[in-house]
């Protein structure tokens, strides 16, 4: 027989999940938010992630190919996805050298300083971003109002974003029952109608792309339901302790990147804890750390902040919290 | 300077002076006592924490060497004699005179010699194709070319060589610390006698099937036929199990088992041309810098 | 509802090409080599020579220790040598090599097609006869049976489970001989019941086999205590612990055996085997191997001679396809890679798979992106990625405490892993460092 055999160990099969197929699964997931951006910001939105997507794919296959000397691995997906999303935490008139040096500091320092794919403890988008809002913060807090392929760009009319209203007008002493009126309603916010950046607006589009997430089994459901369940629940009790000093449930999860932070950022693989029950902590952690920054932080959001805070304990998570293995004996003997 | 600068110096100052005296009372309380004599031994030994000594880095073995009644068993084989000398005189104690020895890889089946009867596409490691089956070959003795000694060694001292498929040892850079042979799961590297100008002669096999399955396999197996061993006047050649093995403290280099050999499995490393020329094609001399 | 395990499994296409062969008889080859080492304990004793003759059904080596099997000539012929061959261990093992000449069985043996109900031995005798007739576990375990029978004292046994589920892709052996040996498969039952004093009986088989369902339900009420039971299709719900918490919801213990939560499990397979020996005399020298591809001809499902080499297995099924890359013994999960033709049927060889070009190499291997798919996976709650990262940085102690002595090997992580990592081959090399360490400790 002409025919040499191959021979490896058990199994034989494999299934039909790669790497590249799931990155590219999230990106048509975050589609729905790109379209909704593009349609409430117009030119902006597309350059923005246009700038974004092109300099982080840049600069990994640099440091791939030139400092690591190691195979380029740009298609896999990971810097497209990055890309996209950092793209989604900043206001659609971010100037372009800004976030080229966004980009530089997600891919450079956040992912490839710690080995790559796989290595990083934080979320490099979320790294990225936080970079830019210290570093630029006039910049990074102008938000565009939108207005279509008519907001322009560089020139955009700006306003400040629901949630930034909220909390001067409370820090005034404006009761919340007139604060409300100069906000978006429920509605307008479910649908994107409103100030912020590009990827939070429409509530919509972003629960289209969870349902996507969800239907392929990229992700589970345990972080963005721990995520909204424990921000719903916090701020219910505020809002019933105080309902003139603390908003609604419902608008603190409408307004500003609580969706898009649940549903994308806190879900990536490598930042987030592998077993179940540890998941359902980590949600809840981020949901009262955000809910906590929010109401007595000095920032208006702080999706970004308690996501990165609950990056760092993921590996503490991850080495303790282990799942119950079959057959574990609970009594002794 | 105004009073709050003033006040934060001095609170800060006398902060530090408190922590700094409570700390020094603390490290004398707690001090443990160490023979200085270990910090003076770990100073000459050669500080690269192989474990070729057998012990858990050089300051294990600086402990166990001033512990130690005799240095019997004791030997770093990276520093040597110079550095067991060094260490003798240090604690006035006897070095033992331990030979030199290098790593030698007892195989030479490149796919010329061997055949490949399939292919292995699992993971790339030794044990575990060799935890799975024979190997792509059919010699289920033989070199498995994935490179669990390169991996293992941290001298730099072994690399792949991809058209032969072996590892190969480079004499300069082995100390000889065990690692590789500890690492091989078909134990086929040994440490040899080190000799004068690095010659070595030995058999490049460890087949011990039978001589026909083993010769089947490859074209440059032992086959136990038995002829070195009559044509050897030292009696450094002894056959255990199928396979010919030379004693490398009795052989005295004639190089008559080497011309004897019918599958020219004995080679010689490093030696002169002969007069009457008998080429023998293995790799490993072929690959050696210094012929 | 269907019962199922709760944790973990993977759904791999079930590919059951030949579901619908009934299975015929190989013919005899014209030499077969019948190792020694064909179950898990001692290797047999070869009890003949160079230049015997030999019947089929002949004892040829003898059982070595308790945990050992007989094993039996399944030919009639002059034995030619004793000498070695490769097997699925991948080395090669000492095995008898016998030149056929015609096919005389030993007279014992009643070869008649009648189905005999009436169990006349006795539960002792039962296991006598287990472990005279070469018994083993026929799932691919290959555990003495007689072993498994031999409930210790101290641990009580209510329940026998019959693994009818054949979760593996591809193999339907264990689902023909329900289908076309139903009845004489539920005597076999009858007869472990017996075996095992118990009174209860749960056949599991997966629902992908509704017509072998239907037909040992419809046999069932003949035989008192045996009841049938639909499974949710699910890898590896064959698997033992798993079929055990699927059925009757116990969950054996970490390094435990199934006895110790009162219950044995035995394969359908091995019930057809104890059935042909309990009533019919006939020890065990022939079972049904599934011989599959997509390139092949004629894939079908045979009775094959143990010792019978693959290669006479690919010829019925019309020969070797050209774009053969790989042959598997057992099922693409969990079957082991044989590197030429000339290896035997053994008595754990369920099936042949044979495995077009494309399908035979593997993954490219990149990073692991933490995506906790394999941890998803794993039907014992083990965390495939870390077992293979400890394993590969040599750290067996920290692997010991993290349970890898636990993992049966199933092959879900791997076939999951969107990154191709070679989990199990590093889990494996973990597994045996861990267990040599174990063993040194033990001894000091």
């Amino acid at each position: 027989m002409s025919n040499i055999l191959n021979v490896s160990p058990s199994p034989h099969a494999h299934g039909k999940e790669t790497t590249r197929k799931l990155m590219f699964g999230v990106v048509v997931a975050l589609l729905p938010a790109l379209f909704t951006s593009i349609f409430y910001f117009g030119y902006g939105a597309m350059i923005v992630t246009a700038t974004s997507v092109v300099s982080c794919l840049t600069f990994e296959y640099l440091i791939q190919r030139f400092i690591f000397r190691k195979p380029v691995t740009i298609t896999d997906g990971s810097a497209l996805v990055t890309g996209m999303l950092l793209a989604f935490n900043v206001p659609s008139n971010l100037p372009v050298f800004i976030i080229i040096i966004g980009s530089f500091v997600s891919i450079a320092i956040a992912k490839m300083t710690f080995g790559g794919l796989g290595n990083n403890p934080f979320n490099p988008a979320l790294v990225g971003r936080v970079f830019m809002l210290i570093s630029f913060p006039v910049q990074m807090t102008t938000w565009p109002v939108p207005a279509g392929f008519s907001t322009g760009y560089a020139d955009a009319v700006t306003g400040a974003t629901p949630l930034a209203i909220i909390k001067e007008g409370l820090k005034n002493g404006e009761p919340l029952s007139q604060l409300v009126t100069q906000i978006p309603t429920p509605s307008q916010m479910f649908l994107g109608n409103m100030g912020g950046s590009m990827g939070e607006v429409a509530a919509v589009a972003l629960l289209i792309g969870f349902a996507f997430l969800l239907i392929k089994k990229i992700i589970t459901w345990h972080i963005p339901v721990s995520i909204i369940g424990s921000i719903l629940i916090f701020t219910l009790i505020l809002w019933l302790l105080n309902p003139e000093k603390n908003a609604d449930p419902m608008f603190h999860i409408l307004a500003g990147g609580v969706l898009l932070g649940a549903i994308f950022m806190a879900t990536d693989y490598v930042t987030s804890p592998m077993n179940p029950a540890s998941m359902i902590i980590y949600g809840c952690g981020i949901g009262v750390l955000t809910v906590i920054i929010r109401v007595w932080g000095a920032y208006p959001e702080g999706v970004s902040f308690a996501i990165l805070i609950m990056n760092a304990f993921v590996p503490l998570m991850n080495a303790y919290i282990k799942p119950k293995r079959f057959g574990e004996e609970i009594k002794n003997g | 300077m105004s009073l709050t600068v003033l006040l934060t110096i001095i609170c800060l100052s006398i902060l530090a002076l408190f922590s700094s005296i409570i700390l020094y009372f603390i490290a004398q309380k707690f001090k443990v006592f160490e023979d200085p004599r270990i910090d003076e031994v770990q100073a000459v030994l050669p500080a690269a924490n192989c474990g070729g000594c057998g012990f858990a880095g050089c300051r294990n073995f600086a402990e166990a060497l001033v512990k130690a009644e005799t240095f019997e068993g004791l030997n770093c084989p990276v520093g040597g004699a110079t550095v067991m000398g060094s260490v003798a005189k240090l604690l006035g104690k006897e070095a033992p005179q331990v030979d030199p020895t290098v790593a030698v890889l007892l195989c030479n089946g490149t796919p010329e010699f061997r055949p490949r009867t399939s292919r292995y596409n699992g993971a790339s490691d030794c044990r575990i194709s060799h935890n799975l089956y024979i190997g792509e070959t059919d010699c289920s003795y033989g070199c498995l070319g994935l490179g669990d000694c390169v991996r293992a060694c941290t001298f730099d001292a072994i690399h792949m060589n991809s058209e032969t498929e072996l590892p190969v040892i480079i004499d300069d850079k082995c100390v000889s610390c065990g690692a590789c042979v500890k690492a091989c799961p078909r134990k086929i590297i040994e440490l040899r006698k080190k000799a004068k100008k690095d010659r070595k002669i030995y058999v490049t096999c460890s087949n011990c099937e039978k001589g026909g399955p083993a010769r089947r396999a490859c074209k440059v197996a032992c086959i136990a036929c038995g002829k070195c061993v009559k044509v050897c006047a030292f009696d450094a050649i002894t056959i255990e199990n199928n396979l010919a093995y030379i004693d490398a403290n009795k052989c005295t280099f004639c190089r008559k088992c080497v011309t004897e050999c019918p599958t020219s499995c004995i080679i010689e490393v490093n030696f002169p041309p002969r007069k009457s020329v008998i080429e023998v094609e293995a790799g490993v001399v072929n690959d050696n810098p210094n012929v | 509802m269907l019962k199922t395990f709760p944790i973990g499994g993977v759904h791999p296409p079930e590919n059951k090409i030949t579901a619908d062969a009934a299975i015929e008889f190989l013919p005899v080859p014209s030499s077969v080599v019948i190792p020694v080492t064909q179950h898990i304990g001692a290797p047999a004793a070869i009890m003949v020579n160079k230049g015997d003759y030999v019947r089929t059904g002949q004892k040829i080596a003898e059982s070595k220790g308790f945990v050992s099997s007989n094993i039996h000539s399944s030919v009639s012929g002059k034995v030619n040598k004793t000498d070695l061959v490769t097997d699925t261990s991948g080395y090669k093992q000492p095995a008898v090599f016998i030149d056929v000449e015609g096919d005389e069985w030993v007279e014992t043996i009643d070869r008649s097609n009648e189905i005999i109900t009436e169990v006349k031995l006795s539960g002792e005798e039962i296991i006598k006869k287990c472990l005279e007739s070469g018994i083993v576990g026929l799932g691919g375990a290959t555990f003495p049976s007689h072993v498994k029978l031999t409930v210790p004292s101290g641990k009580k046994c209510d329940v026998l489970i019959i693994n009818g589920v054949e979760c593996e892709p591809y193999l339907t052996s264990d689902h023909r001989l329900m289908l076309e040996k139903g009845e004489e498969v539920l005597i076999g039952v009858t007869i472990l019941m017996k075996a095992l004093n118990v009174n209860k009986a749960l056949v599991g088989i997966e629902n992908n086999k509704t017509d072998a369902i239907n037909h040992l339900t419809k046999l069932a009420p003949i035989f008192p205590g045996i009841t049938v039971h639909a499974l949710k299709v699910k890898y590896p719900q064959g698997a033992e612990k798993q079929l055990i918490k699927a059925l009757i919801n116990r969950e054996v213990p970490s390094g435990r055996l199934p006895l110790d939560v009162g219950t044995v499990v035995h394969n359908v397979g091995t019930a057809y085997a104890v059935y042909e020996a309990v009533q019919k005399n006939k020890p065990l020298f022939e079972r049904v191997v599934t011989i599959t591809g997509k390139s092949l001809s004629k894939p079908g499902n045979y009775f094959v001679r143990i010792g019978t080499p693959v290669r006479c297995l690919i010829e019925a099924a019309g020969g070797m396809p050209e774009d053969t890359g790989k042959i598997v013994n057992g099922g693409p999960l969990m079957g082991k890679a044989i590197n030429n033709t000339d290896v035997p049927v053994v008595k754990g060889t369920s099936g042949v798979i044979l495995f077009p070009k494309e399908e035979s190499q593997r993954m490219e291997i990149s990073r692991c992106i933490r995506c906790a798919k394999c941890i998803d996976a794993c039907a014992l709650n083990l965390e495939p990625y870390l077992l293979m990262t400890l394993s590969e940085r040599g750290l067996f102690e920290r692997a010991e405490h993290e349970r890898i002595t636990d993992c049966m090997e199933c092959g879900a992580c791997s076939y999951i892993c969107p990154a191709g990592r070679p989990l199990l081959d590093y889990i494996r090399l973990g597994k045996t460092s861990v267990m040599k360490m174990v063993r040194e400790r033990n001894m000091k």
